[in-house]
This record gives C-alpha cells, sequence and structure tokens, in this order.
C-alpha cells in the first residue's frame, strides 16, 4: 500500500503545532497501524529528520499507552481496537490519513502524537481505590458475590485509562472513564462502604481538572476501545445523585 | 569476591518463613518515617512493593518510564494467578504447588524460596478480592479457577483474559491511595540510568527526566529494583516495546550477580511471525490449552498442501491430524509445561509438519470444544482472546483452528538474590521477573503474577525490614556526594557518547540483528558451536553499534530514539552474557536446552552432578570475562527425578 499522512507536529508543549505531509510506500496490509508508524520513522530517521515522537507500549491494546486521533477518529475507523491493534487492511492503497493527538484541554501535548494523561491518575488517586491495607483482610471465599454483579465490574473494570472517551467527546468530558471505576466498586460489596464519598471525591476531581460535561452524545461509548458501555455514566449519576442526598459531604 | 550467602534459615521446609519472620529486626514507627525507599518500576511488585511499604510508613519514591504508573507490562499478562487455596477440592495444598513450581523449574530453583512463594499464595488472592478485583465466580457467588500447564489440579484464578489488568489496577489502587495520601512520590516518564553506590551500599539512583531530558540524582536508603525481564534482547518477543534490561544491567556492573541468564522462556502459544516489518510477538494465553487441542498433519504431503493454500485445515479428517502433545505425553496432554510444549511444536515444523505460510506454525484446534460446550461457553471463557486474534491474523478462530507458534516471552534468569530478595550489592534489591529465585530453569503458567505480587506485598515488606533496621541512625544522604556526582557524569557521558556516534544505522536495525543473533544461536535449542559463534558476533555488533549507530534529536528533549539506544546498548553488553551462561551450563534444563544433551526420546537431560547449582555471574569490568560464582542448590525435601508429564 501507498498512503499519504497528515500527522500533527509539535515540538514541544510551548511552541505552535503543524500538519506536515509524508508518503510511505509498500506497507503490508498484515501490518498495524504502529507497525506503519515505525516503518516512517525509521525513513526519517534515515534521513536525519526528528521521527514522529507517540506514546505506545505493549502493542496489543491492553496497556493504553496508545492514543492517536486518526481521520477524525481516536484509535481509528475500526472497532473495539486500540491504536496499536488497528490494521492497515482497514485501509486502502492511495488512502490519505489524518493524524492528530487526543485534543482535549486537560491533556495538554508534550510534543507531536504524545499528550499528558496524568489528569486520570489524579481523579483515581482522589477515590479510584478500596482502603485496605496489605495484610489482614478475610478469606477471599468469605463474601460471596453474584456472579452477575462480578460480571458487570469486570465489564467496567475492563477500562484501559487511554482517554478516547475523552477525545470522542465534544465536551472533553471523562464521565466514561470516572462511571467505570466508579460502578466497578459500588458493584461490589467491597467497594460499597465507602461508594458515597467516592463518587463524590472523583467527581470532584473530575470538575477541578478541568473535563466537561455528559450530554448523551454516546461518542464516548462508541469510540471505547473496550466497549465500556454507557450504561456506567447512569450508575455514576444514580451513585452521585443518592450520595448527595443520603450521605454527608466528605 | 563477596561470599554467595543465600540466607535460607535454618529449620523445617514448612516453617523457615515463620520462623524468618518471627526473629528478624523491625522499626518501629516513628523511625520508619525517617527511612526512604526507591521503588524502580511500577508492575505488580513495583506498585505492589511501593503501596504495601509506605502503608507500613516508610518514604517512597516510585519510578516508571510509562506515562502512568497503570501501564506496566504486567497490565498484558491474560491467563491467570495461582494459589494452593484448594477450593475445588482437587487435592492441592501448599506442598503440592511447591512441588509443582520445584518440578516445572527442573530442580533449579532455591527449595525454600519457592515453598514461601506457595505460603503467601493464598493471601494474594484474599488481597486482591479485598481491592475489588473481579476475578470470576460461580454462580454461587464464590471463586472459579481454572487449569494451567505442568498442574494435575485446577489452581488458577483468573479475570476473563485479563487477570494482569486486573491484578495490576489493584496494586495501582493501593499505589494511588498512597500517592493521595503523601506518602509515595511518584514520577513518571522517568528512566534509571544508574545506581549510586555510597560506601559499598546501594544509596540512590542516576535517572533521566524522559520529557526534559534531565539527569537528576535521588537519595534513599534502600533501592529496590522491580523493572521486569528481559525478554526484549530478542528484538520480537511478547513484551511491550519499552521492556528493558538496563536498571538490572546497572545493578550488573556495579556489583551484583547475574543469575542464570540463560533461562529464558519461550511461551509455547504466540501468534506466528508474518513479516519483516513485525515489532512484536502477541502471545495467546495459556489458558487456551484448557479447551483447545494441538496438532499439526499426520502426513507430510498435507502439511505442505496447507502452506500453499491448497488444503484447508478443517479439510483435514480426525484420523489424518497428530495431536503430539497427546501422542508424546498422555497424563498431561496439552498441558504440558511451556518449555516442553514450545520443543515439541518446534520439532514437529522442523521435521517438515509445521503450517501457515512459512511453515513455523501449529494449530491450536477448538472445535471439540465447542461441539462439546457450545460457542457460548467458549466465548464466554476466551472472548477477548479470541476477538484479538481475528484482530490481527483476520481469521475467525470459531471455524478455522487459530495458528500458534512458540516466542520468547519470560526470563527465569536475573539478579541473584538472597532468600530476603537482596542481590550481592548491600541495600540493593530484586523483586519480581527482575531477580532469578523462584522458577528456576522455567517458570510455570499463572506463576509470574503470584511472584510478582508475593514480593511486592508479603516478602519484601518484611525483609527490607531487616536490612534498614538500623539505618535510621543515618538520617539524611546528601546527592552532592562525590559518588553521586561521579555517576552522574559517567551516565551523562555515555548518553553523549551516544548521541554523537553520528552514525548511519538505525537503533532498530540493530536490534533486529541482535534478535535474529539471540533467536538463531540462545533460543530454544543451542549448541556449543552456535554459542561460540552468537559470542563472537554479539560482540562485534557491539562494536559497530558504537561506531556507527544514528540517533536524531537532542539530549535535553524528549528523544524516543535515545532512550531506546541506551536500552539496546545494554541488550548488546547481555546478549553476550546468555550465551556465556548457556555455553557454560553443558546440560538441558527446563527452558535451557542444549542439542547435546538430549535423552534418546529427545527429552531435556539434566546433568545433576556436575549443574546443581545456580551460576551467579560477576562483572569484572569492561572487556573482561565475567566470573562464575556458584549457589549450590542443596534439596533437602525433596527428591530430584527427571521430569516426567507422561
Amino acid at each position: 500500500m501507498n498512503l499519504t499522512l497528515k500527522i500533527w507536529r509539535q515540538k514541544n508543549a510551548a511552541s505552535k503545532g503543524k500538519f506536515v505531509t509524508y508518503k510511505v510506500n509498500d506497507i503490508s496490509s498484515n501490518s498495524s497501524f504502529l507497525e506503519m508508524m515505525d516503518v516512517l520513522n525509521e525513513s526519517l530517521v534515515n534521513k536525519g529528520e526528528d521521527p514522529v515522537a507517540f506514546d505506545h507500549d505493549c502493542r496489543e491494546g491492553i496497556c493504553g499507552a496508545c492514543s492517536m486521533y486518526i481521520n477524525g477518529r481516536p484509535h481509528g475507523p475500526d472497532k473495539a481496537v486500540t491504536t496499536c491493534q488497528l490494521h492497515m487492511r482497514k485501509f486502502k492503497d492511495g488512502d490519505t490519513i489524518v493524524i492528530e493527538p487526543w485534543r482535549a484541554r486537560p491533556f495538554p501535548v508534550i510534543k507531536d502524537l504524545v499528550v499528558d494523561r496524568s489528569a486520570f491518575d489524579k481523579i483515581i488517586q482522589a477515590g479510584g481505590y478500596v482502603s485496605v491495607n496489605t495484610g489482614g483482610v478475610p478469606d477471599a471465599n468469605s463474601i460471596p458475590i453474584s456472579k452477575i454483579n462480578a460480571d458487570l465490574a469486570m465489564d467496567a473494570a475492563a477500562c484501559i485509562g487511554c482517554g478516547a472517551c475523552v477525545a470522542a467527546c465534544k465536551n472533553a468530558s471523562a464521565m466514561l472513564f470516572v462511571s467505570a471505576k466508579v460502578s466497578q466498586f459500588a458493584l461490589l460489596p467491597q467497594g460499597k462502604i465507602e461508594a458515597a464519598s467516592r463518587v463524590q471525591s472523583m467527581v470532584a476531581e473530575m470538575d477541578k481538572l478541568g473535563f466537561g460535561n455528559c450530554t448523551n452524545t454516546g461518542a464516548c461509548e462508541a469510540e471505547c476501545p473496550k466497549e465500556i458501555s454507557i450504561s456506567n455514566i447512569a450508575r455514576m449519576n444514580r451513585e452521585f445523585l443518592s450520595a448527595k442526598v443520603c450521605a454527608p459531604r466528605v | 569476591m563477596a561470599e554467595l550467602n543465600s540466607k535460607i534459615p535454618k529449620g523445617t521446609l514448612s516453617t523457615k518463613w515463620t520462623e524468618y519472620k518471627a526473629h528478624i529486626n523491625l522499626v518501629n514507627p516513628s523511625n520508619k518515617r525517617k527511612l526512604e525507599v526507591i521503588v524502580i518500576g511500577t508492575g505488580l511488585a513495583g506498585a505492589s512493593a511501593a503501596a504495601s511499604l509506605a502503608e507500613m510508613g516508610f518514604k517512597v519514591k516510585n519510578y516508571c518510564y510509562q506515562d502512568s504508573p497503570r501501564r506496566a507490562h504486567s497490565i498484558a499478562a491474560q491467563g491467570g494467578i495461582n494459589a494452593a487455596k484448594n477450593y475445588p477440592n482437587d487435592g492441592d495444598s501448599v506442598y503440592r504447588l511447591f512441588y509443582d513450581t520445584i518440578k516445572g523449574g527442573d530442580y533449579r530453583a532455591r527449595e525454600a524460596n519457592v515453598h514461601r512463594l506457595a505460603e503467601v499464595s493464598n493471601n494474594i488472592i484474599d488481597q486482591c478480592v479485598a481491592q475489588g478485583v473481579p476475578f470470576a465466580r460461580e454462580y454461587g457467588g464464590l471463586l472459579d479457577n481454572r487449569s494451567f500447564g505442568g498442574a494435575q489440579v485446577s489452581r488458577t484464578f483468573y479475570a476473563r483474559g485479563q487477570t494482569g489488568q486486573q491484578l495490576l489496577l489493584g496494586a495501582y489502587s493501593a499505589l494511588s491511595r498512597q500517592i493521595k495520601k503523601g506518602n509515595v512520590h511518584m514520577f513518571t516518564r522517568h528512566e534509571l540510568l544508574d545506581i549510586v553506590l555510597v560506601e559499598g551500599r546501594a544509596r540512590g539512583i542516576i535517572i533521566r527526566n524522559l520529557i526534559t531530558g534531565a539527569i537528576e540524582r535521588h537519595a534513599a536508603h534502600a533501592v529496590v529494583l522491580a523493572t521486569g525481564g528481559y525478554a526484549n534482547v530478542f528484538f520480537l518477543s511478547t513484551n511491550a516495546m519499552g521492556s528493558n534490561i538496563t536498571a538490572a544491567w546497572k545493578a550488573y556492573k556495579r556489583g551484583a550477580y547475574f543469575g542464570n541468564p540463560c533461562f529464558t522462556q519461550i511461551h509455547p502459544t504466540c501468534i506466528p511471525v508474518h513479516g519483516d516489518f513485525q515489532s512484536k510477538l502477541t502471545l495467546m494465553s495459556e489458558s487456551l490449552r484448557n479447551d483447545g487441542r494441538i496438532w499439526v498433519p499426520k502426513h507430510k504431503d498435507d502439511a505442505e498442501k496447507i502452506r500453499l493454500g491448497k488444503l484447508k485445515p478443517t479439510e483435514i479428517s480426525e484420523e489424518n491430524r497428530d495431536y503430539y502433545l497427546e501422542r508424546r505425553y498422555p497424563a498431561f496432554g496439552n498441558l504440558v509445561p511451556r518449555d516442553v510444549a514450545s520443543r515439541a511444536a518446534k520439532e514437529r515444523c522442523d521435521a517438515g509438519f509445521g503450517v501457515g505460510e512459512t511453515g513455523l506454525a501449529v494449530y491450536l484446534d477448538f472445535s471439540d470444544a465447542i461441539n462439546r460446550l457450545g460457542k457460548g461457553v467458549i466465548e464466554a471463557r476466551y472472548g477477548n482472546l479470541f476477538q484479538m486474534y481475528e484482530k490481527i491474523v483476520d481469521e475467525d478462530p470459531y471455524k478455522t483452528p487459530m495458528m500458534i507458534y512458540p516466542a520468547a516471552h519470560y526470563t527465569m534468569g536475573g539478579l541473584w538474590v538472597d532468600y530476603e530478595l537482596m542481590t550481592s550489592v548491600p541495600g540493593l534489591f530484586a523483586i519480581g521477573e527482575a531477580n532469578f529465585s523462584d522458577h528456576g530453569a522455567n517458570r510455570l503458567g499463572a506463576s509470574a503474577l503470584m511472584q510478582g505480587l508475593a514480593d511486592g506485598y508479603f516478602v519484601l515488606p518484611y525483609t527490607i525490614q531487616n536490612y534498614l533496621a538500623d539505618q535510621f541512625r543515618i538520617t539524611k544522604f546528601s546527592t552532592d556526594l562525590p559518588e553521586f556526582i561521579q555517576t552522574e557524569k559517567e551516565a551523562r557521558e555515555r548518553l553523549e557518547r551516544l548521541i554523537n556516534v553520528k552514525g548511519t544505522q538505525t537503533v532498530d536495525s540493530f536490534h533486529k540483528r541482535l534478535g535474529h543473533i539471540m533467536w538463531e544461536y540462545v533460543g530454544m535449542a543451542r549448541n556449543e558451536q552456535g554459542l561460540k559463534k552468537a559470542i563472537v558476533e554479539i560482540a562485534e555488533l557491539r562494536a559497530e553499534f558504537w561506531k556507527d549507530v544514528k540517533i536524531t534529536g537532542e539530549l535535553n528533549e524528549l528523544n524516543p530514539e535515545l532512550e531506546k539506544a541506551g536500552r539496546v546498548a545494554d541488550f548488546l553488553e547481555l546478549g553476550e552474557l546468555m550465551a556465556r551462561d548457556a555455553l557454560h551450563r553443558n546440560e538441558s534444563c527446563g527452558g535451557h536446552f542444549r542439542e547435546e544433551f538430549q535423552t534418546p526420546e529427545g527429552e531435556a537431560l539434566r546433568n545433576d552432578s556436575e549443574y546443581m547449582y545456580a551460576a551467579a555471574w560477576e562483572y569484572t569490568g569492561e572487556n573482561a570475562e565475567p566470573k562464575l560464582n556458584k549457589e549450590l542448590l542443596n534439596y533437602e525435601f525433596v527428591e530430584v527425578k527427571q521430569r516426567n508429564y507422561k
């Protein structure tokens, strides 16, 4: 395949970015999108030019590092995959592909396609845990959990924290990410004890960091590589409301 | 040379750990606040250690090269985590988990460590459930188990095909809680450049901020390396792109011994290599071997037709298939340990029975299981793995068998540590895959997660206290000590040297060439001639690298090419040590298979009278041969036998 790439280049957080056009030739349709980017970078290095910086690590769709906005969609045109699992067979020979970083104020660009997603870590730090120390916990089978709830908790816990939901949302809302963690714990007896304080702290942190609100367009769910359901947002709203009404503010 | 003292406690096997804990020195709560510990890495071992130490009251500084601690490569572990709970009532026990691990490791691991691992395995499951890890459950609400290779019981706990992710997120949540409390200072996008020794003790690190390129000095009372394994020395592996040996290698060059570097694990069920542009290999969880049956065509001409695309696997009738694992190992069948399964696949492919375009693949077939259990059950068990396979290969594994082939996956070797997980450098600890201690010459499936969390949650938090007990008297370390300044200078000069080579060949091109040498001569099967050749070729490649590598960009900016170059430079040194270790070990054991040493049936032939030891290599200087130290393995409690899975 021969392709034209329009890639966002930005030297660092302080400088102004712009699109630069590159050509890549003889790309195998069996290669992954990032392997195509490797080919481009190898050719740039050989020419003595600065290669395109992008986040990536596991290359099997689970670490959540890769984060490219491809032809106007987070992680590109394929459904339920991260950029690293997107394969070139989803494109046609001669295509022009536009590649941008995540666009959201809480995710500032560091360089080229690399953005700073530490805001997600800060939201987890605000309450995305069960407050237990190592040791002194009961036997794992002492509290039975219905399989239905355990499976729903697992569906929510599958979130990889990539930020595609924020990038997809016109409001740059982090509601899908936050609700996935809130839901996971709200569905499990271990997490229920702190449920009221958790949802309030995490939502407050999300707001403080500048993420927008949810207007139910559903773009997050449609673009989520792990197909996290928007019903988690409904669950979070319910948790939040009941916490506000029934539990004292923490 | 320092004495190789493994510090194994006295007493019977089952009481060693209890006795040890009862008699170690502890640090009182007010003194813990005065003690700082550096933890490098945020995988299962690093995150769990950092969180646990902080909960206890120590001041922790934790570092990772990724943009978030949640992205460490433990996240990619799929299948599960072993524990001796015996919930399925199928005869499991701490002893049996210990025994299976020792046997699976082909009698090259330390008994006392492995027994301790089995003892704390149950605590790990309790801990993770309390953290809200959504393990798979039965309809009655209790935890579900499945089977993994090398065991005849079901002791593997799992969270779909994402067990590593869920366990890591559990540890990450505990870590996040301590970061919020101010007990852990987290540094993301930082990569270790060197370890600083003051008066022979590990007292700090030199680290590079990957965003700004700034080189920083950080001090602490002890340094813990939880930096994972080195399978990326093969270029193509199941490891993350950034996984590297640098921290452990710097430790080695600062005096920590490197244990059994040649013990690497080639995982039998990975998606086969499909082209030169390929950047990594994807694992298909070993749990698939619970329901999948591995086969190749019984007749060579059928295999030939399949390779040419003239025949489909589904067109080959049952009697014309060779389920070679079931044939060779009836007792364990498709669930033999990884090293055995990998070699058997290689044997069939080398003999001309391989499938796929390259002939380097075998089938993993679910049709029997789908017929028996229905598609829904298989989908519930392995849905995400099947989806991943389809995305990569563009074939539907519900309809046609998967193609798999072995790939470099895990390294049993690593920094030599004593019973307290301390390296031969006082104050420098190594945990998780970074150390050599628990898996001998071959690791069983679902035991890496177990070891990472055992070390981090339940072992290191005790053993490090024994070291730190008298250290609170040393209140503050200045990073302006000459040792810090000198080590920083050396680290900076090395990076400058790299960037100033300004040669003509890219970092990746060197890494690929190294990978070819390693896979060819230091891979699944090794021999004297090949290993000698590898030692020469790696040295030549290393020299060429330092003369002709081309790195773009500057030192003081985000520079992924420079990061890769630093890692490859270390792999180019490690590769040689691996080959030396493989050459010196004139026997086959576990993942180390020397073609000269095999039984008439082609099984690994150990030489217990000469090689029943852990090789602990000591660095003796640039261009000098490393020195071999031996820790003799004394099997007091287990009868040593030839492994038999037949």
